[in-house]
C-alpha cells in the first residue's frame, strides 16, 4: 500500500475540518470539526509510524488522543457555561466585538 | 629772520580759563530746573550768582587781554603813542613793522574725533569776543537785578530765570566759540530760549504764536547758516589741513582761508551769502524783520536783554567774528556796493519808518532796534568794522535801558500796558527817574554829543561816507533823522501832555474791566491775515497786536503784592531803578571808549575798541599756528609779525591798497583780518551829522507839541482827508503787508499744496500701501486658510487620522470575534505561507 | 500520478481495497458532519469517521492505537458530545442557520489547503510504499511510554486530572 494513501486521507480529514471550523455557528460543531482536525493528524502519525517502523507514532498517537478527550471535556464545560450566560452557542451571537 | 624779537604774548588765568564764563551760568540753569522753586528766592539768587560771577571772570579776562595787546612787541608802546595825522589811524610799527597780531587764546577740549576731523568745544578769545563777552554778562546781569522785582508773582518765576540764565550761557558760548560747531550750538540755544521766553506767557495765544514766529523766522535764516558753514567747511578744509594743521570748522582757519588768496571765490561768495542769510533772519534785517516786533509779547526783561541788546547782536556778530570771509566774497575790499550794505541800509530807513506808526512803546523800541542793527550791518558791508562793533557795544547799553524804563512805567505807571495813546502820558513828573534815563538814552540813540550813541553811530556813517559810498551815507544820515523824530513822538507820547488811561489811574476801578480790556486786545491781538479786513479800524491799530495786553494778564497771574495798585503812576521801586541808573550812566560815557574824533586831539592811545578790539591786519607765519591740546590754553601764534613788505600797511599813497585782506600774504604766512580802512573824522562831517539830527528834533518836536498836543485842526484827521496819506498810513500800520506776503502768500502758497500733497500721497499712497498690505495679508491669510491649512494642513492631519481610523476600520473585520473567521484567517495565511514555503524551496 | 493508483501490482489489493473503502466512507462521513442541518446527525456521523479511523488504525498496524481510539473517543467523547448537545438545547431535528454567514470562505480555504497538502504529499512521497508488517506489540508502546515518553506521560495524567477538574468546576451550576 501506498503511504501517499494514508497521507492523503488524513489531509481530507484535515481539509474538512478545516471547512467546519470555518463554515459551522454552533460551537459544538466546532468542536466536532476540531476532533475531525485532530484525528487527521492521528492518523498521519500512524502512517508514518508504519512507514518508518518505528511505534513513536503509535506512542504520540496516543497522547493526541488522550489530550483530545481532555480538550473536548474542558471545551464543552466551557460552551455548557457559555450556553448558560448567553443562552445561545451560536459563536456568530456570541461575538461581543464591534467589528 | 625777524629784526625785533618780540616776547611771548602774556596769557592769563582768566583768558585761559574763559570757557568758565559760560560754563557757570550753564550749571546755574541747570540748578534752577532741579532745586530752584524750594529756594527762598525761587530761584534767582542763582541766576543772579552765576550772572554776577560770570561778569567778575569777564572783567578779569578782558583786563588780561589788555595786558596782552599791550605786551605785544618791545616797540608796543611807542607804537601806541605816535600820533599820526596824516597817515592813517592804525598804528604803524616802526621802521616798517607792522603791528603785531594778537592771537586769541584758545581752550579747548576734543569731544568728537572722526577720521581726520576733530571737534572741538571751549574758548578762543580775542578782541571781539572779550569785548562781547563782557558786555552780555553785564547785561545779563542788570536785566537779573531788574527782573527780580518785575516778573515777581509770576506764575512760571523759576522757569524764567532759568531760560534767562540759559540764555546767556547760550550767547557766551556762541561768543567763544573758536569753531562753527561750536558756534551753532551758541546760536541754536539762544534762538531756543529766545522762543521759551516769547512765548513766557503761552497762555495767551498770541504769545506762543508770537515765539513761534520768531523762531520759525530765524531758523529760515538758520538754513543759511547750517548752509554756510558747510560751504565754508568744503573751501577750507584742505587748506586749512595743509598749512595750519586745523580743519575746516576752526574760525581761524577760516579767516586764514579767506584772506589767503587761495580760496576758490565761488566758495567764499556763496559761504558769506549763505552766513549772511543766518545774520538776516536772528539780527533782524529786511526782510526777516518781522518777528521782532512781534517778539515783545515776551516780558520785558527778554525784550531788553535779548531782542535789543544781545541776541539780535548775534548776527552782527557773526559777520564781525568770520569778517574776512565777507571782506573776500562781498568784496568789501573793492569798494563794490555789497548785499550787506544794501541790506543795511533798507533796514535802516523801512525799520525807522514802520517805528513812527506804532501806539505800542516796546514796538517803536523793537522797530528802533532792527533799524540800529541795520546801521551795524551797514558799518560792516561798508569796511567800517569797528565803528559797527563798537556800536554793538554803545546800543546795548541804551537801548537797554530804554527797554528798561519802558518795563518800569509799564509796572509801575500803565498797569502793565504799553500803549502810549491809551495809558501813558504825561509821566515826567512821576517818574523823575526814569523820564531821566529815558532821555539819557534817547540822545545817545540819536546820536547826540557827548552821549554814546555820537561816537559810534557817527563813526559809522562817517567810514561809509569815506569809504565811497555816497548814497548809504545819506540813508545813514536820514535814518539818524527819522530815529530822532520817532523818538520824539514816542518821548511825546509817553512822559509829555495830559496823562491818559492807566496813567491817570483811571485803570484800578474794577479789574474786570481790565480783563474786558485784555480780551478785546488779545481779540484783536490774532494774527495779522484775519484782522487785516479791518484796515478802517484805526482805533486798536491793525499793526498793533494788542500792545502788550497779554503781557498785563500774565501778571495778574499770581498775588502780586506790589504796591502799584491803587495809588496811580508812582516811580518804580529800587530794584528796577538801579540797573536803569547803571545803564543810563553807560549810555552817556560808554562812548568814551573809542572816540575817534578825538584821537587827533589826544592821541590815538584814547581809541581803546581800536587798539584792543580790532584784529591786526597782520601775516603770521603758520609754522607758529599750532593747534591747542585737550584742555590746554595754548598761544596760537607766538606774535612774531613777519617782516615783509606786504606786512605793511597798504596806504593810500601808493594808490594800490596793498596788505591783508587786498593782497595775498606771502607764501608761509597767514592774515586773519584785512586791512580796513578808517575815516579820519573832520570837524565838517560831524557838524553835518550833528546839524541833521538837531534839524530832525526841532521838526519833530514841534510837530508833536502842535498835533498831540494842541491838536492842530490842520494836521488831525489828516490821514482821512488825504488819500495818498492815508494810503501811506496803511501802508506802514500793516508794516509794507510783509506778514500778509509771507503768512498767506509764500507760507500758504508753498505749505498749502505741500500739505495738500503730502495728505493725498499719505491717504492714497502710503495708507493705501498699507491698506493694500493688510488686504493683501488678509487675502494671502484666508487663501492659505482655505487652501494650504485646511485642505493640504488639515487635510494631512485628518488624513493620518482617517487613514488610521479607516486602516483600524479596515482591519476591524479581522477582530470580529467570530471563531470561524479566525479560522478561516488562520488556516488560510497558513496555507499561503506553506505555499509560499514550497515554492521558495522548490525554486 | 501512478501513485493514485490505489491498485499498484505489488501491492495487496485487499488491504488497498478495505482501504478504500473505508477512505470513501470516512470522506462522506466528514463531509456530513462539516453539512449536516442536524446537530445529532453531525454528531452520528462524526462517529462513523470515529469508527472508520480506527479502522484505518488496525490496516496500519497499530490495533492498540484502534482501540484506544474506539475506547475514548467513540466511547467517551461522543458520548461527551451528545450531551453537550443535549445541554445545549440544540433543536430537534433540522435547524436552519446551522452555517455561518461567511461559510463560503471555507471552501476556497479548504480546497487550497487540500491542494497545497496534497502537491506536497505526492511530491515527496508519492512513491514511497508502506511495508509490510505485522500487528504491532502492545509491549513496544509501553516501553516507549514508561522510559522514553515517561515524563510525558505523567504530564498527560496531569492534564487528564486538571482537564477533569476543570471541567467540573466550570459546569458547576453553583
Amino acid at each position: 500500500m501506498l503511504a501517499v494513501n494514508f497521507l492523503l486521507l488524513a489531509a481530507a480529514l484535515f481539509c474538512i475540518g478545516v471547512y467546519g471550523v470555518i463554515a459551522r455557528r454552533n460551537a459544538v460543531m466546532v468542536l466536532m470539526s476540531i476532533e475531525l482536525i485532530l484525528n487527521a493528524v492521528n492518523l498521519n502519525l500512524i502512517a508514518f509510524a508504519l512507514m518508518t517502523g518505528a511505534v513513536d507514532g503509535q506512542v504520540f498517537a496516543l497522547y493526541v488522543i488522550a489530550i483530545a478527550a481532555a480538550e473536548v471535556g474542558v471545551g464543552l464545560a466551557m460552551v455548557l457555561m457559555i450556553y448558560r450566560n448567553r443562552k445561545s452557542i451560536a459563536l456568530d451571537e456570541l461575538s461581543e466585538m464591534k467589528g | 629772520m625777524l629784526a625785533a624779537e618780540a616776547a611771548e604774548l602774556s596769557s592769563g588765568w582768566f583768558l585761559e580759563n574763559a570757557w568758565l564764563i559760560a560754563l557757570i551760568p550753564g550749571i546755574g540753569f541747570a540748578l534752577i530746573i532741579g532745586f530752584g522753586k524750594h529756594l527762598p528766592m525761587k530761584g534767582s539768587e542763582i541766576g543772579l550768582l552765576s550772572m554776577f560771577a560770570s561778569l567778575v571772570l569777564a572783567t578779569g579776562a578782558a583786563i588780561q587781554w589788555v595786558q596782552r595787546t599791550n605786551s605785544a612787541g618791545e616797540g608796543g608802546e611807542e607804537a601806541f603813542g605816535i600820533i599820526n595825522s596824516i597817515t592813517r589811524s592804525i598804528p604803524r610799527a616802526t621802521e616798517g613793522e607792522a603791528e603785531p597780531f594778537i592771537e586769541p587764546v584758545v581752550t579747548s577740549w576734543v569731544w568728537w574725533s572722526n577720521a581726520n576731523l576733530e571737534f572741538g568745544i571751549g574758548s578762543s578769545v580775542n578782541g571781539l569776543a572779550v569785548l562781547l563777552l563782557w558786555l552780555v554778562a553785564f547785561i545779563s546781569f542788570f536785566v537779573q537785578i531788574f527782573s527780580l522785582d518785575y516778573v515777581r508773582g509770576d506764575r512760571r518765576y523759576t522757569h524764567f530765570f532759568a531760560s534767562i540764565t540759559l540764555f546767556s550761557a547760550g550767547m557766551l558760548v556762541m561768543l567763544m566759540a573758536e569753531n562753527m560747531v561750536q558756534l551753532i550750538l551758541g546760536w541754536e540755544i539762544m534762538g531756543l530760549c529766545s522762543f521759551l521766553l516769547i512765548g513766557h506767557w503761552w497762555e495767551e495765544e498770541a504769545n506762543s504764536r508770537a515765539g513761534l514766529k520768531a523762531f520759525l523766522t530765524v531758523r529760515v535764516g538758520d538754513v543759511g547758516l547750517l548752509v554756510g558753514t558747510a560751504i565754508l567747511f568744503f573751501g577750507a578744509n584742505a587748506w586749512a589741513v595743509d598749512n595750519l594743521d586745523s580743519n575746516g570748522f576752526n574760525i581761524g582757519a577760516i579767516q586764514a582761508w579767506a584772506l589767503s588768496g587761495e580760496a576758490n571765490t565761488q566758495f567764499l561768495l556763496w559761504g558769506a551769502v549763505a552766513l549772511f542769510i543766518a545774520a538776516i533772519g536772528k539780527s533782524g534785517q529786511f526782510p526777516l524783520h518781522t518777528w521782532l516786533p512781534d517778539a515783545m509779547a515776551g516780558p520785558t526783561p527778554v525784550s531788553s536783554l535779548l531782542h535789543s541788546s544781545t541776541m539780535v547782536v548775534a548776527g552782527v556778530f557773526l559777520v564781525a567774528q568770520v569778517y574776512p570771509v565777507f571782506w573776500q566774497g562781498f568784496n568789501i575790499d573793492g569798494g563794490g556796493l555789497s548785499m550787506i550794505a544794501i541790506i543795511g541800509g533798507i533796514t535802516i530807513i523801512i525799520a525807522a519808518l514802520l517805528a513812527f506808526v506804532q501806539d505800542d512803546i516796546k514796538k517803536v523800541l523793537a522797530y528802533s532796534t532792527v533799524s540800529q542793527l541795520g546801521y551795524m550791518m551797514l558799518g560792516l558791508g561798508t569796511g567800517a568794522w569797528l565803528p559797527a562793533v563798537f556800536h554793538i557795544f554803545t546800543h546795548a547799553f541804551f537801548k537797554c535801558c530804554l527797554f528798561l524804563c519802558a518795563g518800569s512805567i509799564s509796572h509801575s505807571a500803565s498797569h502793565h500796558s504799553f500803549d502810549m495813546k491809551k495809558d501813558m502820558g504825561g509821566l515826567r513828573k512821576k517818574m523823575p527817574i526814569t523820564f531821566a534815563a529815558w532821555i539819557v538814552s534817547t540822545l545817545a540813540l540819536t546820536g547826540v554829543f557827548p552821549f554814546a550813541g555820537f561816537w559810534s553811530k557817527d563813526e559809522i556813517i562817517d567810514n561809509v561816507g569815506s569809504n565811497g559810498y555816497d548814497f548809504l551815507l545819506w540813508v545813514g544820515l536820514g535814518g539818524a533823522a527819522l530815529t530822532a523824530m520817532y523818538m520824539t513822538r514816542a518821548t511825546y507820547l509817553t512822559f509829555f501832555g495830559e496823562p491818559r488811561g492807566a496813567s491817570a489811574g483811571e485803570y484800578h476801578e474794577d479789574d474786570e474791566h481790565a480783563e474786558e480790556h485784555e480780551m478785546e486786545h488779545i481779540s484783536v491781538g490774532a494774527p495779522e491775515p484775519r484782522s487785516l479786513s479791518s484796515a478802517a479800524n484805526t482805533g486798536h491799530g491793525v499793526g498793533d497786536e494788542g500792545s502788550a495786553g497779554d503781557e498785563s494778564h500774565g501778571g495778574h497771574g499770581a498775588d502780586d503784592g506790589s504796591d502799584h495798585h491803587d495809588d496811580g503812576p508812582h516811580e518804580s521801586g529800587p530794584l528796577l531803578l538801579i540797573p536803569i541808573v547803571v545803564l543810563a550812566f553807560f549810555a552817556l560815557f560808554a562812548g568814551l571808549a573809542n572816540p575817534t574824533p578825538l584821537a587827533s586831539r589826544f592821541g590815538e592811545g584814547i581809541e581803546s575798541m581800536k587798539k584792543y578790539v580790532e584784529p591786526r591786519a597782520t601775516p603770521v607765519p603758520f609754522e607758529e599756528v599750532i593747534a591747542a591740546g585737550p584742555g590746554e590754553s595754548i598761544t596760537i601764534i607766538d606774535g612774531r609779525p613777519s617782516t615783509t613788505p606786504s606786512a605793511e600797511e597798504g596806504g593810500e599813497e601808493g594808490g594800490e591798497k596793498s596788505g591783508c585782506g587786498f593782497t595775498a600774504p606771502e607764501p608761509g604766512t597767514a592774515c586773519f583780518f584785512p586791512a580796513v580802512s578808517h575815516a579820519e573824522p573832520k570837524f565838517t562831517k560831524i557838524l553835518l551829522s550833528l546839524g541833521v539830527v538837531a534839524a530832525a528834533y526841532a521838526v519833530a518836536i514841534a510837530f508833536n507839541v502842535s498835533y498831540y498836543g494842541r491838536r492842530n485842526k490842520h494836521l488831525v484827521g489828516l490821514t482821512d482827508r488825504s488819500k495818498v496819506m492815508r494810503g501811506g498810513f496803511l501802508f506802514l500800520k500793516n508794516k509794507y503787508y510783509l506778514d500778509y506776503l509771507y503768512e498767506n502768500v509764500i507760507v500758504r502758497a508753498i505749505a498749502h499744496p505741500i500739505s495738500k500733497a503730502t495728505y493725498w500721497f499719505n491717504q492714497h499712497v502710503l495708507d493705501a500701501a498699507v491698506n493694500d498690505v493688510g488686504i493683501g495679508a488678509r487675502k494671502t491669510g484666508e487663501w492659505v486658510y482655505d487652501n494650504i491649512d485646511q485642505k493640504v494642513v488639515d487635510g494631512a492631519v485628518d488624513g493620518s487620522g482617517r487613514i488610521a481610523s479607516e486602516s483600524g476600520r479596515g482591519l476591524q473585520p479581522t477582530q470580529s470575534g467570530k471563531v470561524s473567521q479566525y479560522g478561516a484567517l488562520l488556516f488560510g495565511a497558513a496555507a499561503v505561507g506553506a505555499i509560499v514555503l514550497v515554492l521558495v524551496n522548490v525554486s | 500520478m501512478n501513485a493514485l493508483i490505489l491498485a499498484a501490482d505489488d501491492i495487496s489489493v485487499a488491504q488497498n481495497v478495505g482501504f478504500g473503502i473505508i477512505a470513501a466512507l470516512m470522506i462522506f462521513a466528514a463531509l456530513s458532519v462539516v453539512s449536516s442541518k442536524n446537530v445529532v446527525h453531525a454528531a452520528l456521523w462524526l462517529v462513523v469517521v470515529l469508527a472508520g479511523v480506527a479502522a484505518q488504525y488496525i490496516l496500519a498496524a497499530a490495533e492498540f492505537v484502534a482501540v484506544s481510539q474506539v475506547l475514548v473517543y467513540i466511547g467517551a467523547v461522543m458520548v461527551l458530545f451528545l450531551f453537550g448537545i443535549m445541554l445545549t438545547r440544540a433543536q430537534i431535528g433540522k435547524e436552519p442557520g446551522l452555517n455561518n454567514t461567511g461559510w463560503a470562505l471555507g471552501i476556497p480555504v479548504a480546497v487550497v489547503l487540500f491542494g497545497l497538502l496534497a502537491w506536497v504529499i505526492i511530491d515527496q512521497f508519492g512513491d514511497d510504499v508502506l511495508p509490510d508488517r505485522g500487528p504491532t506489540p502492545t509491549v513496544l508502546l509501553s516501553d516507549q511510554f514508561l522510559s522514553i515518553y515517561i515524563i510525558p506521560f505523567f504530564a498527560l495524567a496531569f492534564v487528564l486530572l486538571a482537564a477533569a477538574i476543570g471541567a467540573i468546576v466550570l459546569a458547576r451550576k453553583d
